[in-house]
Formats: C-alpha cells, sequence, structure tokens
C-alpha cells in the first residue's frame, strides 16, 4: 500500500444478524481513479461502500479514507468527501434551490453552486419540486449535492440504476468530468458496460468476496483472453487446413456456420489473412472479444442480472 | 452542532406549508372547533346543565393541549415518512446531527402551535367573548412549557418509528388514553390509585393542569410540581431519543 491510495480496505466485515453481507473485502482506490466495485444486487457493494463512507460501523476489518477511519473521524471526513446513495430521496415538496442552498451552507468550503448545477444541466430547474423531477434529474442533483462541498473525493453508488440508456449516457459524461477536475471517483454497479466504459479499475465482488481485481482490460486479458471469429459462407471448408496454419484454433462447423477462436491480439489478423489467401467467400463475418460480463460469467458461472 | 439547524428549520417550514390540506386543516381546525363547540354548549345549557364554566377554561385548555397532541402525531409521521424515503439516510452523509434535524422540527411545531394559539386567542375573543382569565404572557409560556414536554414524546417515538402508519398508530395508543386519564374531563383526584398513578407520571396531566391554572389568573408559585415533572418527562424523553435515533 502506498501514500497515493485514497482509500483502503483491509478485510472488511460487516454482518446483519447472522447474515454475514460483507466477508473480509481488500480492495485500495488511488489518487484521480475512477474505481468500480461491481457485482450483482445482494453482493455487497453497498454495504461495502457505507462502511468506506463511514455511514455504517465495520463489524471487522480495517478502513481509511484520507487516511481516516470513516466512522471514527465521520465529521472530520464529512466535509472532505461527496455521497450519492442508491436509493436516497429528498423531501418531496423541496425547490432544487433549497436543497442546494441547505445542503451547501452545512459545509466549509461549498462551491459555487449556480456553476455547479449549470454544469449539471439544472439550471432551468431551480424552482421545481424534487418530486416533480424525472429520474434523470433528480441523480443529477444527487451528484450536484455530491460535489457541493468540492470533496476529494466522490461516492456513487449504483448511480444509472433505473435511467433510460439516453440519462444514463449522460450521467456517464458527468462522471467523466468529475474525474477530469482530479478528483477520485468510487462507483458501484451491476452493469459491466458503465463499468467499463467508466472505470480505470474495477473489483469484482460476490457474497460479499472480492474475487478479482484490476483494470477491465486486464480482467479480460487474464481471465477471457479467447477471441472469436464466426463466419457465414456457403464454401465447403476444411477444419484440419486452417488448424494446421494457425496453431491453438478450435473450430467448431454448424449448418452454414463457423465458429472459430483462438488467443491473442494477433488471432483475428491471422484468421483474415488466412480467408483472403484461401479465397474463400463469406457472407457474413463478426468478431467477439470477451468483456467483463464474459469475466463474471467465467467466475461466478452465471451472469451478474441473473 | 447545531450548524444548519435555521436553514434546516425555514426550509422545512415551507415545505410543511406546501402540503394543502394538511397546513389549512393544521392551522383552522383549532379555531374552527373553539367557536362551533363553544356556541352549540353554550346554547345547549339550561340551569341544571350549564357549561357556560367548561366552555370559558376547558375548553381553550383541552384546544391547547389536542394542538401539543396534533404536533406530535404530525413530527412523529414526518420523522417516520423521512426515514421510510431514505431522506434521513441522506441527510447522515451529511454534517447534519440528528437533534439538529428534531430541532428543526421542533421549532417548526412551536412556530405552527403559536400561530394556533393566536388565532384561539383571537377568535375566542371575537366570537365567543371567552378570553385569558390571567395574564396572557403567562399562559402563552405555560402553553409553550406544555407543547414542547409533550412534543418530548413525539422525539421518542419519532427516534425509532420505521413508517407512517406506525407512527399514527403507536403515538394515537401512546397519547389518546393520556388524554382520558389527563383531568380535562373527569378530575385527577377522583381516580382509582392505579389510574392516578399513570395519570400523575404524564406530562398531559401536568400539561392540563398548568395552562388550566394560568388561564385562570393562578400564581406560578402553585404549580412548581407541574414544572418539576413537565421538565423531568423532557430531560428523560431527550435522553431516551438521543439513545434510540434510527438513521434506517
Amino acid at each position: 500500500m502506498t501514500n497515493s491510495n485514497i482509500i483502503e480496505v483491509e478485510g472488511l466485515t460487516k454482518r446483519y444478524g447472522r447474515l454475514t453481507a460483507v466477508d473480509g473485502v481488500s480492495f485500495s482506490v488511488r489518487a484521480g481513479e475512477i474505481f468500480g466495485l461491481i457485482g450483482p444486487n445482494g453482493a455487497g457493494k453497498t454495504t461495502s461502500m457505507e462502511c468506506v463512507e463511514g455511514i455504517r460501523k465495520p463489524d471487522g476489518g480495517r478502513v481509511r479514507v484520507l487516511g481516516m477511519d470513516p466512522y471514527a473521524q465521520s465529521a472530520t471526513l464529512r466535509d472532505r468527501i461527496g455521497v450519492q446513495l442508491q436509493d436516497a430521496q429528498l423531501q418531496k415538496r423541496i425547490k432544487v434551490w433549497e436543497a442546494v442552498d441547505l445542503m451547501a451552507s452545512l459545509y466549509s468550503k461549498p462551491v459555487d453552486t449556480a456553476a455547479l448545477l449549470e454544469q449539471l444541466g439544472l439550471a432551468g430547474k431551480l424552482n421545481d419540486r424534487f418530486m416533480n423531477l424525472s429520474g434523470g434529474q433528480k441523480q443529477r442533483l444527487f451528484i450536484a449535492l455530491a460535489l457541493i462541498n468540492d470533496p476529494e473525493v466522490v461516492f456513487l453508488d449504483e448511480l444509472t440504476t433505473g435511467l433510460d440508456p439516453q440519462a444514463r449516457r449522460a450521467i456517464w459524461e458527468l462522471v467523466e468530468g468529475i474525474k477530469q477536475r482530479g478528483k477520485t471517483v468510487f462507483l458501484t454497479t451491476h452493469l459491466m458496460e458503465e463499468a467499463e466504459r467508466l472505470c480505470d479499475r474495477v473489483a469484482i465482488i460476490e457474497h460479499g468476496n472480492v474475487i478479482a481485481a484490476d483494470t477491465p482490460a486486464a480482467l479480460v486479458r487474464e481471465h477471457c483472453p479467447e477471441v472469436s471469429v464466426s463466419i457465414s459462407c456457403d464454401d465447403a471448408f476444411d477444419a484440419d487446413e486452417i488448424k494446421r496454419a494457425i496453431p491453438n484454433i478450435e473450430v467448431e462447423v454448424e449448418r452454414d456456420k463457423l465458429m472459430l477462436k483462438g488467443v491473442g491480439e494477433d488471432f483475428v489478423t491471422s484468421v483474415i489473412r488466412y480467408l483472403a489467401q484461401h479465397d474463400f467467400h463469406f457472407r457474413d463475418l463478426h468478431t467477439h472479444r470477451p468483456n467483463l460480463e464474459d469475466v463474471f460469467l467465467k467466475f461466478t458461472g452465471h451472469t451478474v442480472r441473473e | 452542532m447545531m450548524n444548519g439547524l435555521w436553514k434546516l428549520t425555514w426550509v422545512e417550514l415551507k415545505v410543511f406549508m406546501r402540503e394543502p390540506m394538511g397546513s389549512v386543516f393544521t392551522f383552522l381546525m383549532p379555531a374552527v372547533l373553539f367557536v362551533f363547540v363553544g356556541r352549540a354548549l353554550r346554547n345547549a345549557s339550561t340551569e341544571e346543565f350549564d357549561m357556560t364554566d367548561w366552555v370559558n377554561t376547558s375548553l381553550p385548555v383541552t384546544l391547547t393541549i389536542l394542538i401539543a397532541i396534533n404536533g406530535v402525531t404530525s413530527l412523529t409521521t414526518i420523522i417516520s415518512i423521512y426515514r421510510e424515503g431514505g431522506i434521513l439516510k441522506r441527510l447522515k452523509a451529511t454534517p447534519l446531527r440528528p437533534h439538529t434535524i428534531l430541532t428543526a422540527h421542533v421549532l417548526v411545531k412551536l412556530f405552527i402551535t403559536a400561530v394556533n394559539m393566536a388565532t384561539l386567542i383571537f377568535v375566542g375573543r371575537s366570537f365567543l367573548g371567552v378570553g385569558v382569565q390571567g395574564s396572557l404572557p403567562s399562559f402563552l409560556l405555560a402553553a409553550t412549557i406544555s407543547t414542547v414536554s409533550i412534543l418530548s414524546l413525539g422525539f421518542v417515538i419519532a427516534s425509532f418509528v420505521p413508517t407512517a402508519r406506525f407512527a399514527q398508530l403507536i403515538t394515537g395508543l401512546c397519547l389518546y388514553p393520556l388524554i382520558g386519564v389527563s383531568g380535562l374531563f373527569t378530575p385527577v383526584d377522583s381516580f382509582p390509585i392505579g389510574l392516578k398513578a399513570i395519570a400523575l407520571v404524564s406530562p398531559l396531566t401536568h400539561a392540563v393542569s398548568l395552562t388550566n391554572g394560568m388561564w385562570e389568573g393562578d400564581s406560578w408559585a402553585n404549580y412548581v410540581p407541574e414544572l418539576f415533572a413537565l421538565s423531568v418527562t423532557f430531560a428523560i424523553c431527550m435522553a431516551l431519543s438521543s439513545k434510540m435515533f434510527r438513521w434506517e
């Protein structure tokens, strides 16, 4: 562990009665990165995050945020972190400007709230009541509230759950903007697409355990290196010949469809070179590179949404 | 420690006023009850069954207590809605402390109580010819002390109730029986020993006695036990609510 770690978690454990929600989780978050805790609902993501935020008391393990114990030193820490909670609400009839103004008054160095709301596209909604905002607008307001104290670390818990794809993309851009302003972002998500798009590094959590942690690309490379090419064709195909030409290739033939699987950066190139050299006619060709979803499936035997 | 209290109080007051049915009901009900019940009882009074004294003294005292109880119900309901909806949890992630949040709501209730009392005294004078027999400031002070003490029961309930329905149920279960033994309808001295014991530990009984005394213009010196009991209730409830407070 180095000093550039903004968050350090070692052996974090949290129980609710007889249920162990988080069972010895360890990970660290580096300064300036977007770090994602990913896994299915009920895996322990939110509980872990809330222990790191200092709003829940861990039953065991060691948690440090900006060098402080988040639960014991929560009063000091709250001024320096920004939090967006899953399923949080505000007073139904509170207006946007009132919520922002109230929250800004609670911190020692609030940002320019007018500029913040402008950036988040809420400048035209100042007098709208919370209950009348759309799902995307509510989430943007919660992002605004999480940024209001100019925090060093921002916590985002299932930020885009329940949003339509368009609103989701807009929120992703906002999160990238937070990182560009030099802040560290710790997020949870059960959307692998979101994790791949946003996160510099991820930790996969299931049943309260971290089962893998690295950059999304490294996880895919290490655990699901297999690239596949599927070809639809009318020409006859000699499986043995391509096996001789490209080492370690797997070939499956299914009626007029051909599935080729192999490992390595050059695999797709060598397949295409082979097809060209043999003047092979095909109607369609798809390549599939595995993604985080595949890594997750490999580790857990099920997809993240099951 | 009380960082954000005034801003939160102001926001909560505005949010409360935006609930159209709730605020109209809250502000008009006691005054309307005062005029209608007062007039009806007066008109029904005969020589054998004279309610005039009751209208002149007990009715305003009853309404004062009902305003406080209405405040308790409203307090526990709002806080439980905040708990149920994750609003408290969101506030937990800010530098706000539980007592700041509860205090803001109590200040809102006290403001509403003040408006209610002003209306009560105004309509009593204008439409019923009923007014404070002693000093108005003394009565208002007695009403405030009583309200704060009764509201502190709401502090305890609001600290833990998980849902709004449960909040209303438990508030009703705790407070309505206490109204029965508060001495509003039957003198406490006429109770059997068991009921009398409950009446003596209930802040409602002491609130009734104190506000009644101040309405009639009695001396504060005669109400030391009441003041003591109301203060003890407040202190115990504050301590309990600190211990029991749940954010979610």
